[in-house]
């Protein structure tokens, strides 16, 4: 006997028993999307998943980060002398960028930390939304033009006392050099008084680079399954900065770019070498403004070729020499 | 809360125990009704922003002195020299001072295309420091900027390539310094004033001289002559290193001084209880104290030594000042001040205090016994600025459990000094006339100093000189729970109690005696009036 099912016969009831219908002369707006800058990620840095993230960053993101990409760190010894709120912006050139910075920060700052992402990219699906907010305190952030909507969000958790994590070139590098700074993290902090600490992470693009920077002009899938390749990684932390009376966003948003680029200076050359260069120096961030081929030359060979290039792991080699003798 | 100044406790009925260092350990101890306890003020509050105040004491410096960015110049040869590893103690957490101030200093160089720049460790006749500490000390930036061009140096009082005589003061003291330093256009002296008697000429006269320089003053005379040597104008070894001072900038030697002095907030939060009143101590404090001193009872010494040598201290900069050496350090000096001075009235028959793992002769290291009697009657019972807090012919009691170790690659002529000399005399003025020479010229002890990680060979007898002042002032030293076989070597009496001290001390003093505790670290001086 067929069992009666009462919330069908709910839905096939006529109203005011069943849903009204839709008038054919109204337009039907559309339908409410809670993904990209309307995400509700308010949950995210409520206390159950505060504790949940940071024994997952702890646990499990920071040792995998330091397998995949052993790092050395530089000038992190300053931000003892910082309080809370910090800006934190940096060069972006993979994925891994966002996960190693927060694994390098000291705990106090790491575990109040949110990081602004692409609201078209990251928040996208509400499936990516809720893993990236739960898993490294994601905010939505727009970056094809100047949103009022993510800069409140920002602004309001930086007041609230939230570090932020963001990537002032609004996407991860295209083929290997850094992209203009855009203006946001210095907007924030001159409307917060945050101040900003350069970082510059080298080293990511060998390890996870942007899908099509091997390919460019290329379908965007020729890097799909390409497997992560193990790689030191340097992080430099820069001097705190703060906007100068009078100073506009646009200017010190210039001026944080520089010290990024000093940074890149400084892992290209060494510190003082780094200090003493002249400011027209070929750009150790922004590479060389010549053509492509001449760009990606500058960048030095691709890590798998290097690799081709070193000597051979003698003791590896006479393992395997010993191992196939005793198969043999 | 502003930080609370330091005070005296008399001890009564109600008083609990007193917290005593016990090297690497502490124990409490109950003092006579009466006694009193000498408590250090609570740390003083951080610059808000080190590095900003490090660039307002550069641009504006005081006395008779340039901005430093306008001694800069291309072509110039710099030299930026700074304080060693002894200081301070317990090692800094990163950054170091020394770190912060000299990238503000190398980015004005950067700035004004200085190219011709060394740093060197102004070491006198310390030890060398180890890559470890230098990347500390200066941080990694500056250590993979310099050290690998061989542009950071570390200072060698025994090589005669490197060293120019620069005259006789008026008294006849030879003064004869780094020639790299003397032959720059510019020394700028980074120095960290942790007490009272760093600093000021001393920086560049003692840090960067020679053994025929130095032994002008780290003699048992001066020493002696020093009263003390934490308070300049009472000090023999201050007046002798300020003639120096002179005579150096009269030969034309420039300095830029940078003095930086530090709060006393000296152990991390695990150990915060070292730093409270102990009627203070939160339950939290009495359980980190049982289960740390059990603890450090059961492990093996050289574990508990590791463990505390791991100590960083949360130290933060109260001061920063530059310019010219006197007017910087007399600034300097009113910091120090303004942080561990405690007044106390009059003297007492006894003076108590437990001495910890650390003196800046040991950082990483062992506190041998030679150290231990410099640590207690060269530094605290000289931190005092008037007269000692112990009278004339009175007794000392320090605790510790001076243990016949040495470190045989810091210290080899300490491992002699004390089988050859403390076994023939104790007294100061002996051992300078009879040993001193032979242990500073062996040519072995000037190979491990050049080349290895050893102090100069001639180090342990200015560090018992240290002592001079107070074993001629004093009737005896008693040093509770210290090997008696170490103790007795160096011409002490050990007692294994509390109890025990205070009885062989009344055989001195007198029944009733008067007594105060040092309470110390962290650091104070005592202004006794």
């Amino acid at each position: 006997m067929k069992t009666p099912n009462p919330l069908g016969a709910i839905g096939r009831a006529r109203f005011p028993l069943g849903a009204p219908d839709w008038p054919s002369g109204v337009d039907r707006p559309p339908p409410e999307r809670k993904v990209g800058l309307d995400y509700d990620h308010e949950w995210s840095r409520r206390y159950p998943a505060r504790l949940l993230r940071a024994v997952m960053l702890d646990n499990v993101t920071r040792p995998l980060a330091q397998f995949v990409a052993p790092r050395t760190v530089r000038g992190d010894e300053y931000l003892r002398l910082l309080e809370a709120p910090v800006i934190f912006a940096a060069n972006h050139a993979s994925h891994l960028d966002t996960p190693l910075l927060l694994t390098t920060l000291p705990a106090r700052f790491r575990h109040r930390t949110v990081v602004g992402a692409a609201a078209d990219y990251f928040f996208d699906r509400r499936w990516k939304a809720a893993l990236w907010s739960l898993s490294l305190a994601a905010i939505p952030i727009e970056r094809a033009r100047v949103n009022r909507r993510s800069a409140e969000i920002a602004t309001d958790l930086l007041r609230e006392g939230w570090n932020l994590v963001i990537f002032p070139e609004g996407g991860r590098s295209p083929d290997g050099w850094a992209q203009e700074f855009r203006g946001g993290a210095a907007y924030l902090s001159v409307r917060t008084g945050a101040p900003v600490v350069p970082v510059y992470i080298h080293g990511t693009r060998r390890i996870l680079p942007k899908r099509d920077e091997a390919h460019p002009g290329g379908s965007g899938t020729e890097n799909r399954g390409r497997p992560l390749r193990r790689a030191p990684v340097t992080v430099v932390f820069g001097a705190p900065l703060g906007a100068a009376d009078g100073e506009d966003a646009r200017r010190f948003g210039a001026r944080i770019e520089r010290a990024v680029e000093v940074l890149a200076r400084e892992v290209a050359t060494d510190w003082w070498a780094a200090r003493r260069s002249p400011q027209d120096a070929p750009g150790a961030l922004r590479g060389p403004d010549a053509v492509a081929w001449r760009r990606a030359w500058a960048l030095g060979p691709p890590a798998e070729l290097e690799r081709a290039n070193a000597w051979p792991d003698v003791r590896l080699a006479r393992v395997t020499a010993r191992r196939r003798a005793r198969r043999g | 809360m502003s930080p609370r100044p330091g005070f005296v406790l008399e001890v009564d009925g109600s008083t609990p125990p007193t917290l005593f260092w016990d090297g690497e350990g502490f124990t409490l101890e109950r003092l006579p009704e009466g006694s009193r306890i000498i408590y250090a003020p609570e740390p003083l509050d951080a610059l808000k922003d080190p590095v900003g105040a490090i660039r307002h004491a550069l641009a504006h410096p005081i006395g008779d002195s340039e901005p430093l960015a306008a001694l800069l110049r291309p072509g110039m040869r710099l030299t930026i020299c700074f304080d060693d590893v002894s200081l301070p103690l317990p090692p800094m957490e990163r950054p170091d001072v020394r770190q912060m101030v000299i990238e503000e200093v190398l980015d004005l160089a950067a700035a004004a295309g200085v190219d011709d720049v060394v740093l060197v460790a102004a070491l006198a006749l310390h030890r060398r420091m180890t890559e470890a500490e230098l990347r500390h000390a200066l941080g990694d930036r500056i250590y993979e900027a310099f050290a690998p061009h061989g542009l950071l140096t570390q200072h060698d009082a025994e090589d005669p390539e490197n060293l120019v005589h620069l005259g006789r003061t008026a008294e006849g003291e030879d003064v004869e310094i780094n020639r790299r330093a003397a032959e720059s256009d510019l020394i700028v002296y980074v120095n960290i004033s942790l007490v009272a008697m760093d600093g000021g000429h001393k920086s560049v006269a003692t840090g960067l001289a020679s053994y025929r320089s130095l032994r002008h003053h780290h003699n048992p005379h001066t020493m002696r002559h020093s009263r003390s040597f934490m308070h300049a104008p009472s000090s023999e070894l201050h007046s002798s290193n300020w003639r120096m001072g002179r005579l150096i900038k009269e030969s034309g030697v420039k300095v830029f001084q940078i003095e930086t002095t530090l709060n006393t907030d000296t152990f991390p939060s695990q150990f915060a209880f070292l730093q409270r009143r102990e009627w203070e101590w939160t339950l939290k404090d009495r359980v980190t104290y049982a289960a740390t001193a059990k603890a450090l009872d059961t492990v093996p010494a050289k574990l508990s030594r590791q463990v505390f040598h791991s100590i960083r201290a949360p130290h933060a900069m109260t001061s920063v000042q530059a310019g010219e050496v006197e007017a910087t350090h007399e600034l300097a000096l009113a910091s120090v001040w303004r942080q561990q001075g405690v007044v106390v009235e009059g003297q007492s028959d006894i003076l108590t205090m437990g001495l910890p793992y650390i003196c800046p002769y040991n950082v990483n290291s062992i506190m041998n016994p030679i150290l231990v009697a410099c640590l207690g009657l060269g530094y605290f019972f000289n931190m005092y600025r008037g007269k000692p807090l112990v009278r004339p012919g009175g007794v000392l009691i320090m605790q510790h459990p001076t243990r016949p170790d040495f470190n045989p690659a810091y210290h080899p002529s300490y491992i002699d000094f004390y089988e050859q000399v403390l076994s023939e005399t104790t007294d100061p003025n002996e051992m300078h006339k009879l040993f001193e020479e032979s242990f500073a010229t062996d040519p072995w002890y000037v190979h491990l100093y050049r080349t290895g990680h050893a102090y100069h060979g001639v180090h342990p007898f200015y560090m018992w000189y240290w002592c001079a002042h107070a074993l001629e002032h004093l009737g005896r030293v008693i040093v509770l729970g210290g090997d008696p076989g170490a103790v007795r070597r160096m011409g002490f009496s050990p007692a294994s109690t509390m109890a025990d001290a205070l009885e062989m001390a009344k055989d001195v003093v007198g029944p009733s005696p008067s007594l105060t505790h040092l309470h110390t670290p962290p650091i104070l001086m005592a202004d006794v009036q």
